[in-house]
């Protein structure tokens, strides 16, 4: 992960003030533009292009095409971003284009990953939003000779106080003739005058998604393209000995069966694992072709790998001291001295991310040596490197589009089917669309670490909490590229673990070595799956132990309100890439969702037998999250009637998008919980599709889930991750409320 | 290879198959009808319902040789140029997150509200618990569901 080295613009006091008659404000204005100003200096030289920067252009016909250079996966980023732009611009979002940004370096930072694209992208985009802005605003003024602090730029048009008006299609080509202004002039609109920051805005791409014409990776269609389906050795990255594709080849429609190598053991992010491809004239040939295969497969470097015995040992190796990653006080004589210690082991399994679109790619590589991609990627950076890599071609003759991702979750970061659709594109003479089954994607996932995690806090006399052991164990994802990557880096214990908030004297947490053994990677919230699940359910215990209430025992154990000091107490210590002065870890944010959901979810009322509401509040990703879980438990089936969550999120961009993020978390976190798990067995992993790698459906998700935003002026921050941590324990403290059953093993199994 | 004449969103369609070829492939590789989506190819997900003489059917487990006289619908032909009421309450619910199920999910929805124009909690869990959505937007197909059957 890179450092973000983008500055940070500080919005000014929001005004509370709120245009609730906005929607039909910019309607009226819309009907107002065409009925009375038709011909007035609405548009100018069609030819003309107004691109002060690489994320936007104005047409002279007015039309504004916005940039949106990160890609979409169902957070609505291809709508936030631009809509951005959009309102720095005062641009009328009806006449707005999209187009998706190609991986170029141009754009900066394109990996849509770690719930950070908001974050970084809002001061720039502003930026370049009120830059456009102002250089219309002076187009207009040069115009009519006047000064530019008597223009104001409106919905798609420039205003002059006498009452006058060009429209941004008029000043397209004068804009453009004009120079750049200086960083100093440009003026951020106040934010009581936005136009959709903080407002409801639906996904530009909404009626193509329920009309079916909405381009995902598995829909690119490039002429005589054929369909490759690739056989891979069970053991992950391990060879093969021999094969015969003599009734492989007799299926109709095969036309090609080659062997691509197999990388070994560890492989990496981005190498292909190997096998044997099978190129058909449609993706039913391409399968059936490969069922037809036999094969002989080499045994592979983790071939004693089984899942099940490898979590014991860990859970094992947890009792042990571990390698000391924070430390405060003395654990040892506090928990000695204590007169009470709870005790607790939690597991986790390996999980996949199974997005509903598997992975896939298209890709073109031509005899004048360039390659054309199309595929579903998060990264189109890091793709374009790894294909330009793989095919020993210069970076320049690689073009990566992004198609819209069907669900992603930290999968398709990874670029390793993309380079095993070039090299078969290479290989065949020709375009290739490269498909993965569902039982591709579910046998050779990068999966999430499974973690065995040991924790013993110690309560004195005077009922407090004195001392907190915690101890994390799980494959790290490096150990997919480092052989020598075997133990828990600290920015993964930084999710969760290392900075955990109470004021607590005596504190450590420890890890230790667990090399990985199948492809790791990241799935949403990373870490913050094991952690928050171990201690928001332990915390649930030590307020039981201390005969408080759950909500109460929180707020007691954060202390005073402040910026807790992470950088000196541990080395090292990863805020999610920013600096933590920036965005710090204050516990009144904290405090305030606690309160918030506690106010909100009827925190404390009477529920009927089997019922129960749990709690948890867990920061990730920079952003604040309390939750508050009800289930209802009948014959060991669990129902979830209703979820409330509160997130500070600083200013909350896109509204509707970020309650949907936490709509989706919650039913994301309840397959964790409730079903989710992958078992490797002999170095191969057992599950292959959706009747045993189990996700949860309707009946399953949610029935309700109310979003509190808080209203925040601080600045913006991710929410695609954050709602999945603070759900699983609140679930599971749910389930002990209304079961009597403590949860320490995912997914859980009710007596 | 055999040459079978199919009935798709009203049209009529000439394809070359072999008679194990699932519906999925034939729309979306043969046809180019792309809306309709592969998600595991065992009718374990639903993404890739379509209506066959109005019924709602996984067409990676339906295959061509059966499909004869039979009258098939795709998300593509489900308005008639138009949006029908369910597509509708979709976009007024803002349902979709990534979109890829979604499809699979309008198909589905559709099919329960022509034959239960008022389903109740139970009869959505019951017809909608072939479709996954890895998103998670089940509350909101719920709320669309029940929008739609005031619609229409
Ligand atoms: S693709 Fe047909 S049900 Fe999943
Ligand atoms: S919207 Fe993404 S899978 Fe349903």
């Amino acid at each position: 992960m890179e450092k973000n080295n983008t500055s940070i613009y500080k919005p000014g006091r929001r005004d509370f003030l709120k245009n609730t008659a906005l929607g039909s404000g910019a309607f009226l204005l819309g009907i107002q533009m065409s009925c009375t100003d038709r011909n007035k200096f609405l548009t100018g030289n069609p030819d003309a292009t107004f691109a002060p920067n690489v994320y936007m252009s104005i047409s002279g016909t007015g039309e504004v095409t916005l940039i949106a250079h990160r890609s979409e996966m169902g957070t609505g980023i291809r709508t936030s971003l631009p809509l951005i732009m959009a309102d720095e611009l005062e641009a009328d979002w009806t006449k707005v284009k999209l187009e998706q940004a190609i991986g170029d370096a141009k754009y900066g930072d394109q990996n849509t990953d770690g719930s950070y694209s908001v974050r970084m992208f809002y001061p720039q985009l502003r930026k370049a939003g009120a830059t456009a802005r102002l250089m219309l605003e002076q187009a207009a003024a040069n115009e009519w000779g006047v000064d530019v602090s008597e223009c104001t730029a409106k919905n798609h048009q420039v205003h002059h106080t006498s009452g006058k008006s060009f429209g941004y299609g008029y000043l397209a080509e004068k804009a453009a003739a004009l120079p750049v202004p200086d960083e100093s002039q440009i003026k951020l609109k106040d934010p009581k005058d936005f136009k959709y920051i903080t407002k409801k805005t639906s996904i530009y791409d909404l009626e193509d998604i329920v009309t079916g014409k909405a381009g995902f990776g598995m829909d690119v269609e490039i002429p005589n393209a054929k369909v490759a389906v690739i056989r891979r050795n069970p053991e992950a990255g391990a060879g093969i000995k021999s094969y015969n594709a003599d009734a492989a080849l007799s299926v109709p429609g095969v036309q090609k069966i080659y062997q691509m190598d197999a990388p070994g053991f560890p492989m990496g992010y981005e190498r292909p694992l190997g096998g044997i491809v099978v190129i058909a004239d449609h993706s039913w040939a391409a399968i059936k072709g490969r069922d037809a295969l036999s094969i002989e497969w080499d045994r592979g470097a983790n071939h004693d790998y089984n899942s099940a015995d490898y979590i014991g040992d860990m859970s094992g190796l947890t009792k042990k001291n571990g390698s000391i990653k924070r430390e405060q006080g003395q654990i040892k004589k506090a928990l000695a001295g204590a007169t009470q210690v709870i005790e607790q082991d939690y597991r986790i399994p390996h999980f996949s991310h199974a997005p509903m679109e598997p992975p896939c790619a298209t890709a073109h590589f031509k005899e004048d040596g360039t390659c054309k991609i199309w595929a579903p990627v998060q990264d189109p950076q890091w793709t374009h490197r790894a294909v330009a890599g793989a095919l020993e071609i210069e970076p320049e003759k690689v073009t990566v589009n992004v198609t819209l991702l069907g669900g992603a979750f930290g999968r398709k970061s990874k670029p390793d089917f993309v380079v095993e659709a070039a090299l078969a594109s290479r290989e065949y003479g020709g375009p290739i669309k490269l498909l993965w089954t569902r039982e591709d994607d579910i046998q050779f996932d990068f999966y999430h670490f499974s973690c065995a995690q040991h924790m013993k806090v110690g309560i004195n006399a005077d009922n407090k909490v004195i001392a907190w052991l915690h101890r994390s164990i799980f494959p790290p994802i490096a150990g997919t590229a480092d052989p020598n990557g075997k133990q828990a880096s600290t920015f993964e214990l930084c999710m969760g673990m290392l900075d955990m908030p109470f004021d607590i004297e005596n504190v450590s947490c420890e890890t230790n070595e667990a090399p990985a053994k199948i492809r790791i990677g990241w799935l949403r919230s990373v870490a913050n799956i094991n952690h928050a699940f171990a201690v928001g359910c332990m915390i649930d215990q030590v307020a039981e132990a201390r005969n408080m209430d759950p909500v109460d025992n929180m707020l007691d154990l954060l202390g005073p309100d402040r910026n807790i000091d992470f950088g000196s107490m541990v080395d090292g210590f990863w805020n999610y890439n920013e600096p933590i002065e920036n965005f710090p870890w204050s516990t009144a944010r904290f405090k305030n969702v606690i309160n918030t959901v506690k106010e909100k979810s009827g925190w404390g009322k009477d529920l009927p037998q089997g019922r129960g509401i749990g709690f948890a509040a867990h920061r990730s990703f920079l952003t604040y999250v309390a939750c508050a879980v009800e289930v209802e438990v009948d014959e060991g089936e669990i129902k979830i009637p209703m979820v409330h969550f509160a997130v500070d999120c600083g200013v909350a961009v896109n509204p509707e998008r970020i309650k949907s993020q936490f709509e989706g978390g919650a039913a994301f976190g309840a397959s964790l919980v409730l079903m989710s798990k992958i078992t490797v067995e002999n170095g191969a992993v057992v599950q292959d599709n959706f009747d045993n790698y189990l996700v949860a459906r309707i009946q399953h998700a949610p029935y309700e889930t109310e979003v509190h935003i808080i209203d925040s002026q601080e600045k913006p921050t991710g929410v695609g991750e954050p709602p999945v941590p603070p759900f699983i324990p609140a679930l599971c403290n749910a389930i002990y409320q209304a079961t009597g059953q403590r949860i320490t093993e995912l997914p859980i199994k009710l007596a | 290879m055999a040459s079978y004449t199919l009935k798709i969103n009203n049209q009529l369609h000439e394809v070359e198959a072999t008679p194990d070829m699932p519906l999925l492939w034939v729309l979306r590789d043969l046809l180019g009808l792309t809306g309709t989506k592969y998600g595991c190819g065992k009718a374990l997900c639903g993404t890739c319902t379509v209506h066959v003489d109005g019924l709602p059917m996984r067409s990676c487990i339906v295959t061509i040789d059966g499909l004869a006289d039979k009258s098939i619908t795709t998300i593509e032909g489900l308005g008639d140029n138009k949006l029908h009421p369910v597509q509708k309450a979709w976009m007024e619910e803002d349902v979709p997150q990534c979109g890829y199920c979604q499809s699979g999910q309008i198909m589905s929805a559709v099919a329960l509200l022509e034959s239960n124009p008022n389903p109740s909690d139970e009869d959505i869990d019951a017809a909608m618990a072939g479709n996954i959505c890895r998103c998670g937007t089940y509350v909101r197909i719920r709320r669309a569901i029940k929008k739609a059957a005031k619609l229409s």
